[in-house]
């Protein structure tokens, strides 16, 4: 069985990225045959070498954007795992304040966007606050879900116990969320990736601090096709990126016992 | 963990000290009105092993968790070694509840699941150590320390339970039907060790279970529940000298005892529940 489930590794390697070949070459040929502009389609090969030739300008870009995704998805854990464990500790504080929490997650970030840009001066600073609306829901209502799903039994020992709160949040409670949160996270780091371009396309913001999202806008209006196409292979690089990052890291938290992370025996 | 020389059984004498438990006339009735227990009393003395046997329904948990102060009971009272709750948990008068699950921690490996109650009272960790040590040897699990919970079988996640149980060094042992969902060979090997552990420690148990077998096998004493309201139908002392082992299983005592507890088990179905 050893032998399937290796060819079988192997297979979820090799299957997809011959797909993406051939996806490529068909790309290639048609573009070729029909001889479409590379205004409206650049073949993958102009796209490629738009990446090299303006690559100090898309890395440039690259790092602003990660910039403030990486901001806004830490400042979106931070505050969403704090507001959690207070929503998490009284049932007041979660009927008082929750509505409002998904007030902000049902409100499009790209309506508010402009008010946070004008009420926030420095440019970075309101695409990351923007970017961190986006992230934040998910990581409160998965780490709530999580804190309150905890096997009645354990909850009944530990009292038996007489646990404190404290040994009873720390030794049980975190531990239980800990799967739930690791699912926020996988979803919060995608959306403040989308955030972070949201939010840029409503600022614009050029100069030095001109992310991804600039660069397509510009390249959109200037017809650069070759160039767009490359803006945006970047950003679904980093997406990907980003989401193989939260698997590693869940797998390195909950490997050792949680479902989702074992690998069936065979 | 078997006794190998053959002992009489451990003092049930109730001169040896108060008993461990009393039940005044306590009754609960829940906040929807239902009945769970007629007001019951009941005694066990130190160094009892009681079972109670019932069908479904007859509220031999609820009793159980009363005893345990998890639920407080509607009117009547209970006191434990002659005095109330607050005095448990004072040397020679600690109880342990064990689950109807194992109710491990999936997260912690097999030692640090047994050793939590240590942690939660503070207990020093060299002294953890040894107790930890101590508790899972006496289940048999030494070498499955480092586990995961999800790589053990049911009967030793049952184990593992016990040993939790076992490193507070309690007097009194309450356990719900704790191996209910367990097959009939683990249950027996499970039911002997118990045994084996309860004349070793010279503890006093309160057993939940609707096996009349395994009441018979495991008691000093059974009471018979009957439901709708959950009551007290009748008390059968199992006159048999420990240590007991298969031989017992098989032996036309078993039988009887058996047989009577049948019957008394009828009774208590048909005479609290009109319509199953």
């Amino acid at each position: 069985m050893a032998a399937i489930d290796k060819n079988s590794r192997v297979l979820g390697i090799v299957l997809p990225i011959l797909v993406g070949v051939v996806m490529l070459v068909m790309w290639e040929g048609s573009v070729r045959y029909w001889q479409v502009p590379k205004y409206l389609v650049p073949s993958p090969f102009l796209v490629a070498e738009t990446l090299v030739t303006q690559w100090p300008l898309l890395f440039n870009s690259l790092l602003v954007t990660l910039q403030v995704t990486f901001m806004a998805f830490f400042f979106a854990v931070l505050i969403g795992t704090l507001i959690a464990f207070a929503f998490a500790q009284s049932r007041l504080i979660e009927m008082s304040f929750f509505p409002y929490a998904v007030l902000l997650q049902v409100t499009p970030v790209v309506a508010i966007a402009p008010l946070i840009i004008i009420w926030v001066k420095q440019p970075t600073a309101a695409l990351v606050v923007c970017a961190t609306i986006v992230a934040l829901f998910p990581i409160i209502s998965n780490t709530i879900l999580g804190l309150r799903s905890v096997n009645p039994g354990l909850l009944n020992l530990f009292r038996m116990n007489k646990a404190t709160r404290l040994q009873e949040l720390v030794r049980l409670r975190i531990p239980s969320a800990a799967p739930y949160f690791f699912g926020g996270l996988r979803i919060s780091s995608g959306l403040a990736l989308i955030g972070a371009v949201v939010a840029e396309f409503v600022a614009g913001t050029g100069g030095t601090s001109a992310g991804l999202a600039y660069q397509i806008l510009q390249a959109g209006f200037q017809l650069d096709i070759p160039l767009l196409f490359a803006a945006l292979f970047l950003i679904t690089l980093t997406g990907v990126a980003l989401f193989l990052l939260m698997v590693a890291l869940s797998k390195l938290a909950l490997g050792d016992w949680h479902e989702s992370e074992l690998v069936p025996e065979t | 963990m078997r006794m190998a020389q053959a002992v009489r059984a451990p003092d049930t004498d109730p001169a040896a000290g108060p008993p461990a438990i009393e039940v005044l006339g306590a009754d609960k009735v829940f906040g929807n009105g239902t009945r769970a227990l007629a007001p019951i009393d009941l005694t066990v003395d130190q160094g009892e092993f009681v079972t109670l046997l019932g069908p479904s329904g007859c509220g031999k948990s609820t009793l159980l968790k009363m005893v345990a102060n998890l639920i407080e009971p509607t009117s009547g009272g209970l006191m434990w070694w002659g005095r109330d709750y607050d005095h448990v948990g004072q040397a020679g008068r600690k109880l342990v509840f064990v689950f109807q699950d194992p109710t491990l921690m999936p997260w912690s490996r097999v030692r640090s699941n047994v050793r939590l109650p240590l942690d939660l009272a503070g207990t020093p960790k060299q002294e953890g150590d040894a107790r930890v040590d101590q508790a899972l040897a006496m289940v048999g699990l030494s070498r499955f320390d480092g586990c995961y919970p999800r790589e053990l079988s049911g009967g030793m996640q049952m184990r593992v339970s016990i040993a939790r149980a076992l490193v507070t060094e309690p007097n009194l042992l309450l356990m719900d039907e704790p191996f209910g969902a367990l097959d009939e060979i683990t249950r027996n090997k499970l039911d002997q060790d118990l045994l084996d552990l309860w004349f070793q420690k010279k503890l006093t148990v309160v057993f939940v279970t609707h096996s009349i077998y395994e009441s018979v096998f495991l008691s000093t004493r059974v009471v018979v529940m009957a439901a709708r309201p959950g009551r007290v139908l009748r008390e059968l002392i199992i006159d048999e000298p420990y240590p007991r082992d298969d031989a017992f299983r098989v032996s036309q005592k078993f039988a009887a005892y058996a047989r009577d507890l049948q019957v008394l088990l009828a009774e208590a179905s048909i005479s609290g529940a009109p319509h199953i």
